[in-house]
């Protein structure tokens, strides 16, 4: 999905005006983009440093300390996969190979045809129902080969 | 990597009267409350091992190297982090303590590449040292494991290389870049094991905000950051301290050589106008010194369209005194001069003046000041008495508002804009005056409080309406004026400026500027507690340059914003002795120390100490004697160190005089663009060629230090003595300190300044006398110079330099911070990655009506001439506004602007002229003549007569 540079600064001036131009408003204004967007643009360095009076550098750094901020648009769909200790232990380990096998990616990769985006995730807080995956934003627990089988069909995945 | 030759207290000195006293390792120390126990070990001569921390920058405790054990605290605190009490009693070193930084080595190391031997810090590299410090024998991990030994260098910065590979994540680089230069250019990112330096997001250090100033380098414990000079020549083994020759700022630096080469220059950290910082231009651009254009023989020819001829020292130092002897015989005295230069030192200008006062027996002597801050000089010497700036860059760190006037710091004067910006962090307020959005008025983490964005030429009427504000609010310091002002001038000043047309609401439509942000920045300057202006050549370089200047004056006096710490009327010299070439008496109508040459009693010292009669008419000015020049009465001329027809105003004025001269004798590193004009070619010296001092923008005396020979083999005042001598006037010197022995004899603001003092002291603040003999930092503190402070009524004349529908637009000129002035040292290193011409900014609006996209010719005219400069759209310039550098003479900046000039010291009206923009293919006739003199010129240099040996 590419998205107009003419749409990227639209998103952008609108996140800026709906936050205090601040250094301190730098991660609300982040979330805006990347939730209008999916992603944080190439464009929105610049824009941000003289909004917010901070530098690219600065802005870089907060980016890339959260690992959910993303400077590439992912996939048109989101498979996060949790690698925290409960899911490894509950079995999640063999739903990675599987997930990697049948979308040929590793991990923090998109699909050749940007189909699906792989990402890991350390923990969605269902430890209880692990192992645990979350697709496109909702959750499914108590994952195991035959329901992830049945997701991946569902996104048109060869078998 | 720090200098090979300062030590390293690990922490920043802390200033507190209150003294507390601990024991370190059985040893009891006092030091002021708040140091850290690392600084605190340091100074008991115990150093704890650290990798974080350098005394720099503010403590970190992320290495977890210099942990320590306190007796009654549990675990093991952070040296660094941890400060100093009373009482406290520390062990640095244990087996326990041992064993936990051996630990921590080990984990740096797993991820280290095992190259010491041919690494370029190998011997100077903090983590060799402290592997060796905490004794570490093996790394129980491996090195097989994941690491980031394969990580590609970025070669990209044309002086410094930057391996990750080497990169110990310390964060040096990042805090220096931000705490100490305040650019914010780099960061840590990525976390855990991703985490690594960025500059930018994961740019290349070229490409990203980095200014280069070398901050991060030298704040780099290993080799990750380091010079690219250190990698080809290996490390240096001695060093000098000495003085850059760049801007005003006068920082002082180690140049560390080996040999009679230089390695490099680091900043030393007992600098007192720098505390150990740079910039791009003295950090790393010395490499002209050693070019090959250096000039290194002197040459001699009858007329310029003939080939060079190289002859002996004595041979050119005759054939130029014969040459001026015979004009002085055929057309008088009066027929010859001398310009000094403000990038030599106070000796050599020293000598030149005297050269000129006592063996050409005439008073037509000048500097380049003239097309700088002669305005400074007259303005402050009306209003408060002294023509020099009034505080120590220090001192800003106590203003709470500080106002920047026609002044680009960060581009200009950048180790002091690093001071301004530490300053405006902490919590100053800010007011800048400029045409154009310098970076101050937004940069990352500092911003404005106001930017009045005028008119250029407009400078008298918006400082009249601030000073209008001061006066119809009552913002007045009553009991300054009182005390300290002359209760006469300071009436008229207040009757003039509460006249209603200086109403901000009436003069807005002269400047431009809405009237409620002149109010609003008035009552900030008047009403913010301690107030500092500093201002550069956008004040002075007017046809009311000295006016402005006094006006400044005016409103710092209204408001008592001076004799203190934090306040003050402060100019920002452009060149490194700018304000020593004017003390030195490099003016055709006073002395040195500004003493007027009809004062009898001044003339009478030097004229019993030079055993001449001094002339007590002052002499010609640049301008006067370019204009005598053409009209035939002015035919020599000895130019040491200047490139006028580069840099002053109306370039075909400039060499049309220079042409209509019988001698032109030119001084210089490099075959300048006066010296294609020139008979006689005397080679210079740059500044690590010899002995001298400079005084920087704070009155700053500061020593030169020879590093290296001089490449012609003499060094200037050496040249300047040969040719007295062979006029018949010996002068006697054997070293630069006798020159300055002879200045602090005759000049009473320096009768306590020599070279032992200099020694001692590292810098002296002039005055330095019986009543300051340690200098002066602040002046006018008790009483101004002059007795009582003087205001001067500041009507606002427009300049002559007028828009219409043939020239509609305002040119302003400006320097950048990659590029020197001429250029023609910046322009001989690889400072050109970062700027390789001048270019000319226009707003997109007028761009837009003109067709002009980014990137286009554009020729420039206006009614002095024409060039053709290639377009950048910014939004930095108004509409109505053009901007350009002057940094390469094919630019042509000063074919275009114009011969207006101050009122009073005739400084050019720079900063205004009117021009028109239009989209054109070829360069201009100018540039297309310039071009042919200049392959002409190169011809006959090439096919020069060797020497004959």
């Amino acid at each position: 999905m590419t998205i107009s540079e003419n749409e990227q600064q639209r998103v952008i001036d609108w996140a800026l005006r709906e936050n205090a131009c601040t250094p301190e408003a730098l991660l609300p204004v982040l979330h805006a983009i990347q939730d209008a967007l999916q992603y944080i643009p190439e464009l929105a360095f610049d824009a941000l440093a003289h909004a917010l009076n901070l530098s690219r550098a600065d802005i870089f750094g907060v980016i890339s300390f959260y690992s959910d901020f993303r400077l590439q648009p992912p996939g048109r769909h989101l498979l996060r996969l949790c690698r925290a200790e409960a899911c490894q232990a509950m079995g999640g380990r063999s739903l990675e190979a599987e997930v990697r096998r049948r979308l040929q990616i590793e991990f923090h990769a998109t699909t050749d045809d940007g189909h699906v985006t792989l990402e890991p995730v350390y923990c969605l807080g269902a430890c209880a129902c692990a192992p645990a995956l979350t697709l496109d934003g909702s959750l499914h627990g108590r994952v195991d080969l035959a329901r992830l089988s049945v997701l991946l069909d569902q996104l048109e995945i060869p078998r | 990597m720090r200098s090979i030759d300062e030590l390293d207290w690990g922490t920043p000195a802390v200033s507190d009267a209150t003294l507390v006293t601990l024991e370190i390792d059985g040893f009891s120390v006092s030091v002021p409350a708040g140091t850290s126990v690392m600084r605190a070990a340091a100074v008991a001569g115990i150093s704890v091992p650290k990798l974080c921390a350098t005394d720099s920058l503010e403590p970190f405790g992320s290495c977890r190297l210099c942990l320590v054990q306190i007796e009654g605290k549990l675990g093991f605190p952070a040296s660094c982090t941890t400060s100093a009490t009373s009482g406290m009693r520390v062990t640095t070193q244990n087996a326990r303590l041992a064993g936990l930084r051996r630990n921590v080595m080990e984990l740096y190391i797993s991820d280290h590449p095992l190259d010491c031997l041919t690494c370029p810090a190998n011997g100077h590299c903090e983590l060799q040292d402290m592997a060796g410090a905490v004794g570490l024998r093996e790394v129980r991990y491996g090195f097989e494991g994941a690491n980031h030994l394969a990580v590609v260098k970025d070669e990209s910065n044309p002086y410094f290389s930057f391996d990750p590979s080497k990169c110990i994540v310390c964060s040096r680089c990042v805090r220096a870049c931000d705490e100490v230069q305040g650019t914010f250019a780099l960061t840590i990112a990525g976390r855990g094991f991703d985490a690594h330096v960025s500059a930018g997001n994961d740019q290349s250090f070229l490409a990203s905000d980095c200014v280069s100033c070398g901050a991060c380098v030298q704040a780099c414990p290993t080799a990750t950051l380091i010079e690219k000079s250190i990698i080809e020549q290996g490390q240096p083994d001695a060093s000098i301290v000495t003085t850059c020759a760049y801007c005003g700022v006068g920082c002082s630096f180690r140049a560390e050589i080996k040999g009679a080469e230089v390695v490099r220059m680091v900043p030393n950290s007992d600098g007192h106008a720098n505390h150990g910082h740079s910039c791009v231009k003295g950090r790393f651009a010395f490499g002209y010194a050693t070019h090959p254009d250096r000039i290194r023989t002197p040459m001699v020819r009858d007329s310029i369209q003939e080939p060079w001829r190289e002859v002996p020292w004595d041979e050119a130092i005759t054939f130029a005194a014969k040459r001026l002897q015979k004009i002085q015989a055929q057309h008088g005295r009066g027929a010859i001069g001398g310009i000094t230069s403000s990038r030599c030192t106070n000796e050599e200008t020293y000598l030149v003046q005297k050269l000129v006062r006592a063996a050409f027996h005439n008073n037509n002597v000048d500097t380049c000041a003239r097309v700088c801050h002669s305005p400074t000089g007259y303005g402050l010497k009306q209003t408060l008495g002294e023509s020099a700036g009034t505080q120590a860059f220090d001192s800003v760190m106590h203003a709470n508002v500080i106002m920047i006037i026609g002044a680009n710091p960060t581009d200009a004067h950048p180790v002091f804009a690093s001071q301004i910006i530490q300053r405006l962090r902490s919590g100053a307020r800010l007011i800048v005056i400029d045409p154009r959005r310098t970076d101050l008025v937004r940069m990352p983490h500092v911003a404005a409080d106001f930017h009045l964005k005028l008119r250029p030429g407009t400078n008298v009427a918006l400082i009249n309406a601030i000073a209008h504000v001061v006066v119809s609010e009552n913002l007045i310091d009553h009991a300054f004026i009182a005390e300290r002002c002359e209760s006469g001038t300071f009436e008229k000043w207040r009757d003039f400026v509460i006249e209603p047309q200086h109403a901000p609401e009436q003069s807005e439509n002269i400047t431009g500027v809405p009237a409620a942000q002149v109010r609003a920045a008035a009552r900030l300057y008047a009403s913010g507690g301690n107030a500092a202006i500093y201002y550069g050549l956008g004040v002075t370089e007017h046809s009311q340059g000295s006016t402005m200047v006094m006006g400044i004056a005016n409103l710092a006096l209204s408001t008592g914003n001076l004799g203190r710490q934090g306040v003050g009327v402060n100019p920002l010299r452009g060149q490194n002795n700018v304000q020593g070439s004017c003390d030195m008496g490099a003016f055709p109508h006073e002395l040195p120390g500004y003493r007027h040459v009809s004062d009898g009693a001044t003339r009478a010292s030097f004229e019993a100490a030079w055993g001449v009669t001094l002339d007590d008419e002052p002499g010609l000015r640049i301008p006067n004697m370019l204009e005598a020049a053409l009209d035939g009465s002015f035919r020599g001329l000895y130019i040491q160190g200047e490139d006028i027809a580069q840099s002053d105003p109306d370039t075909e004025h400039v060499t049309a005089a220079l042409e209509a001269m019988e001698c032109i004798i030119v001084q210089d590193l490099f075959l300048n663009e006066t010296a294609k004009f020139a008979h006689v070619f005397f080679p210079g010296s740059s500044f690590l060629e010899k002995d001298g001092t400079f005084t920087n923008t704070e009155r700053r005396i500061s020593r030169v230090r020879r590093v290296m020979q001089p490449l012609g083999g003499k060094a200037d005042w050496e040249v300047t003595l040969m040719l007295a001598k062979a006029l018949g006037y010996p002068m006697e010197y054997r070293h630069p300190a006798e020159i300055m022995d002879e200045i602090a004899r005759l000049t009473p603001t320096f009768s306590g300044v020599s070279y032992s003092r200099l020694d001692e002291q590292g810098s002296i603040q002039w005055p330095c006398n019986v009543r300051a003999p340690d200098g002066t930092q602040t002046l006018h503190e008790q009483t101004f110079t002059r007795g009582l402070g003087r205001f001067v009524v500041t009507p606002y004349v427009p300049s002559h330099e007028r828009t219409n529908d043939k020239y509609p637009l305002i040119l302003t000129t400006g320097r950048i911070l990659s590029q020197y002035n001429v250029g023609a040292q910046t322009r001989r290193t690889r400072n050109i990655a970062w700027y390789a011409e001048d270019l000319l900014e226009i707003h997109s609006h007028d761009a837009e009506t003109r067709g002009v996209i980014d990137g286009d010719w554009v020729g420039v005219k206006s009614r002095a001439g024409e060039t053709v400069l290639r377009a950048r759209i910014s939004d930095s310039v108004q509409p109505g506004v053009v901007y350009t550098t002057f940094h390469f003479p094919e630019s042509g900046a000063n074919v275009i602007t114009t011969e207006h000039s101050d009122w009073a010291t005739n400084c050019p009206e720079y900063k205004v002229t009117a021009v028109q923009i239009v989209k054109v293919t070829q360069p201009s006739a100018w540039q297309q003549r310039h071009s042919r003199l200049d392959r002409t010129q190169k011809k006959l240099l090439n096919e020069r007569e060797p020497l004959r040996s």
